[in-house]
């Protein structure tokens, strides 16, 4: 076997900030050429393994280390992050905050003028290497101008004009629609495929990045490396489960139809799934155990509608066009479209912070058009993407205060209030803390009690989950759900295909400012028609049961989440 | 999204357009010396029909630029006012000679000296301003930081401006959102509410902003070193243009401009052309 281009011996490092060591005891080497996906729950260590290969550490966050790591033949600690960089080629999640020139073309060209490269030259490499990409039309482009997809392709430009050996991406999917999530990973094959670098992937979300070929996958928990393995035998094992990362769905189904997942049945991706006729028969006979669906005819109350909403930025452009939809009270919706497609300018309008052009807004049918963003906050409320944009107060209590100050409550009221909705919330035991002191979740709770403190009948929440593993996924969407129950409107905006079938019945499909469907979760992912147009990707359920030879695949898919369903109210 | 742009680059087909970042930003900086150092009132005037010739030839529309062009007014009348109010009689100090036209009050006449003297040190910065803002509004940004470079200053500090440039678009759209996020929570900024008030309430918006924007440095120098940024002590720039004869005309005439300012003004020892005497 050849060398390997990276190799960490019984390595461990510890941030000079942190009283702990972040990572123990890694052993792990990738050779010229390969594959690796490195996946772990957030805060497992896997983005530090990352910055110890690019140079980040110990250059821009300096700490103690142990035992050995090799990039490139070389020992970082005695080399540059300058150095390094040619060797490995580093995409960050972050789609903006990483676009440093004012064009794509300068973008691009970032790291050859840092490296001296004569103008002509550069334009050859820049000319090349974006038309690989596929971005040589857009060289002229603003950032603002490009599609989050786009942005990804220029980041990955930027890496490739220095030929580096190694590419390494740091979560590259947390940003993008899942269109786009997928076309990235087609890219990131192809670019392999031509240029014959080691590819490094580190993400959560294990079910898309096996889109394409992944060789190994290297799962880390709590610091340590706890499973690395070739793909196909790394899924026919339970590790996933244990280690709080959601495994594939196609697998689950398998699995939830009684077929132990083995490295005979292929299991790296759904297509190359080799059932036999027996195990197509099972998958067969779980679906036809399902009973017929039970139809819950609820009374309906309508709570907000929406009639022929028109809305432009600037008058040539318009961002919403004839949009109407109607809310009802106690409803949990997902509102689902690519990036652009006018989803928070919706979001927007129905809080007030725009105004339409044309249309009118019901609340309990009544006109709010002439409410203002205070009186109509009173009844919607909106909670923004990451909750540092929200949070402005030191401690929890003045934060989920803070909306009630302006109101005309006594200190009394406002204090019952407040404590109410802590325990809605649960945070009650946490009032007395600082907002510092909570975890990634904790603080899109404390943003989600500062809204739902003016008592709202509706609250709209803008990707409520982005950027989180399974665990908090799962502890932000539970708790959603218990408001739902509580019999608060839940209207949430999101990329989460998983999230829209899961949790909520109904989905609204946005397409460049037109509302395209209205109509179940399960339906709009086995549309392939709406898929497409929406920038969407059908679940691998859907090329399941294809597989399997059964004729409705949305009755497929809802019976899927009905058993887990379930079973989840069964274990508890 | 609405956008507030004061002063920005406006694309257009133009001579002054046409002509590189360096050449501008050279000739910025010798037209300002060059009306700096003179109070010479025939050079001024000279000066001042030059930059309405290059304002003409740029095609930028006086009302393009008009918030700018108004606060340089508002300036230029406080600048004069202040000037007369504690300084008066130095255009008699200056001119070495009194005409009273007018007497106000107190120390506080109006001399026909003190008028000259105002009318000179208005021309001054009439003379600049076009300039200034044309540097601006007919460079492309992505040239800044290469015409910096070129004539010496560090391209760290080059890339700095440019970067500014970058963000400052995502930064107004971040204060844009949050500040709508805040207003739903009572947070209130018109000017319904008392100055504390709002002062106050101003923190709400600023402290995630500002969180926010920490973040978005952290990204971006992470995004540089990785890229090789500071590794050198030279760089070399995509956007560079080479210089054309145009633009080697243009750096001519506005040397041989501040040399003839310089010799006219410092030929007789005084800086200030004196028609009194």
């Amino acid at each position: 076997m050849a060398e390997p281009i990276i190799s960490f011996q019984d390595y461990g490092f510890q941030y000079t900030a942190q009283a702990k060591p972040t990572l123990h005891h890694i052993n792990l080497n990738i050779y010229p050429g390969e594959k690796v996906l490195i996946a772990g729950a957030s805060g497992s260590g896997k983005s530090t393994i990352g910055s110890c290969i690019n140079g980040l550490i110990p250059f821009a966050y300096p700490g103690e280390s142990t035992g050995k790591l090799t990039v490139g033949g070389k020992d970082p600690l005695k080399s540059s992050i300058f150095e390094l960089s040619h060797t490995v080629g580093t995409v960050l999640q972050d789609t903006d905050g990483q676009f440093i020139g004012l064009t794509v073309g300068e973008d691009i060209a970032f790291a050859l003028e840092n490296s001296c490269v004569a103008q002509n030259e550069m334009k050859r490499i820049v000319d090349e290497v974006a038309k690989l990409v596929d971005i040589d039309h857009h060289l002229q482009y603003a950032p603002h101008e490009l599609s989050g997809g786009q942005k990804q392709r220029v980041s990955l430009a930027g890496v490739m004009v220095d030929e580096v050996k190694v590419l390494l991406f740091d979560e590259p999917l947390a940003n993008l629609d899942p269109a786009a999530g997928r076309t990235t990973i087609e890219l990131i094959d192809m670019v392999q495929e031509r240029t014959g670098a080691a590819v490094i992937i580190i993400e959560h979300r294990l079910e898309d990045v096996l889109w394409r070929k992944v060789d190994r996958i290297v799962l880390m928990d709590e610091g340590k490396i706890v499973v690395d393995m070739p793909t196909k035998a790394f899924l026919s094992g339970n590790a996933l489960l244990e280690h709080g990362i959601r495994e594939p769905l196609y697998l689950t189904a398998l699995r939830y139809a009684g077929i132990p997942i083995t490295e005979e049945l292929e299991p790296q991706h759904v297509d190359s799934l080799r059932l036999t006729g027996q195990q197509i028969k099972m998958v067969q006979d779980w679906y036809h155990r399902s009973g017929a669906k039970q139809e819950i005819q609820e009374e309906k109350t309508e709570l907000l509608k929406v009639t022929d909403l028109c809305f432009g930025y600037t008058p040539e452009v318009k961002n919403l066009r004839n949009v109407s939809f109607t809310i009802h009270k106690g409803e949990m919706v997902s509102i689902v479209g690519r990036n652009g497609a006018g989803k928070s300018t919706l979001a927007k309008l129905i809080c007030g912070f725009e105004k339409p052009t044309s249309g009118s807004i019901y609340l309990e049918g009544r006109d709010i058009s002439d409410d203002t963003i205070k009186e109509r906050a009173q009844r919607i409320g909106y909670v923004m993407q990451n909750p540092n944009q929200m949070i402005s107060k030191p401690m929890i209590w003045d934060e989920v205060e803070m909306a009630l100050l302006s109101g005309d409550m006594t200190a009394e009221e406002r204090k019952e209030r407040v404590e109410e909705t802590l325990k809605i919330c649960g945070l009650y035991p946490f009032r007395k803390w600082p907002v510092s002191a909570l975890s990634f979740g904790q603080k899109k709770r404390v943003t989600i009690a500062g809204i739902l403190v003016q008592r709202p009948q509706m609250i709209i929440l803008d990707e409520p989950t982005a950027g989180q593993d399974y665990h908090h996924y799962t502890e932000i969407m539970e708790f959603l759900k218990t408001l739902n129950e509580q019999g608060f409107t839940i209207v949430m905006i999101t990329h989460d295909m998983h999230l829209m079938l899961e949790y909520t019945p109904r989905a609204i499909v946005f397409s460049e400012g037109e509302l395209l469907a209205d109509t179940t979760a399960a339906h709009v992912l086995n549309d392939p028609d709406l898929v497409k147009k929406a920038n969407l990707k059908e679940t691998s359920l859907y090329t399941l049961s294809m597989k399997c030879g059964i004729e409705n695949p949305q009755r497929f898919t809802e019976h899927f989440i009905e058993y887990e369903k379930e079973k989840e109210h069964q274990a508890k | 999204m609405a956008k507030v742009a004061i002063l920005s680059y406006i694309n257009r087909k133009s001579l002054v357009h046409e002509l590189t970042g360096t050449t501008k930003l050279i000739f910025f900086i010798l037209w300002s010396v060059a009306s700096m150092v003179t109070y010479d009132t025939r050079i001024l005037i000279g000066m001042l029909f030059i930059s309405v010739l290059v304002f003409k030839a740029s095609r930028i529309r006086v009302r393009d630029i008009s918030v700018v062009l108004g606060l340089a007014a508002v300036f230029l009348v406080l600048n004069n006012f202040f000037v007369y109010l504690f300084a008066p009689e130095y255009g008699v100090e200056i001119y070495e000679s009194r005409d009273v036209l007018l007497q106000i009050a107190g120390p506080y006449t109006i001399t026909a000296q003190q008028l000259f003297y105002h009318f000179n040190m208005t021309i001054k910065v009439i003379c600049v301003v076009p300039v200034a803002l044309l540097f601006i509004a007919c460079t492309d940004p992505s040239e800044f930081a290469a015409s910096l470079a070129m004539i010496g200053v560090s391209y760290r500090v080059g890339y700095s401006v440019s970067l500014a440039l970058r963000y400052i678009p995502d930064v107004q759209r971040e204060y844009q959102n949050i500040s709508q996020a805040q207003q739903a929570r009572g947070i209130d900024l018109s000017s319904k509410d008392k100055l504390f008030t709002r002062l106050k309430n101003s923190v709400a918006i600023l402290l995630p902003l500002i969180m926010s924007s920490l973040n978005r440095i952290e990204t971006v120098s992470n995004a540089m070193e990785l890229r090789g940024f500071g590794k050198e002590k030279k760089r070399t720039w995509y956007v560079q243009r080479r210089l054309k004869r145009n633009d080697w005309l243009v750096i001519g005439f506005v040397v041989i401009v501040l040399v003839v300012d310089l010799v006219v003004t410092f030929w007789d020892g005084s800086r200030f052309f004196n028609p009194f005497l």
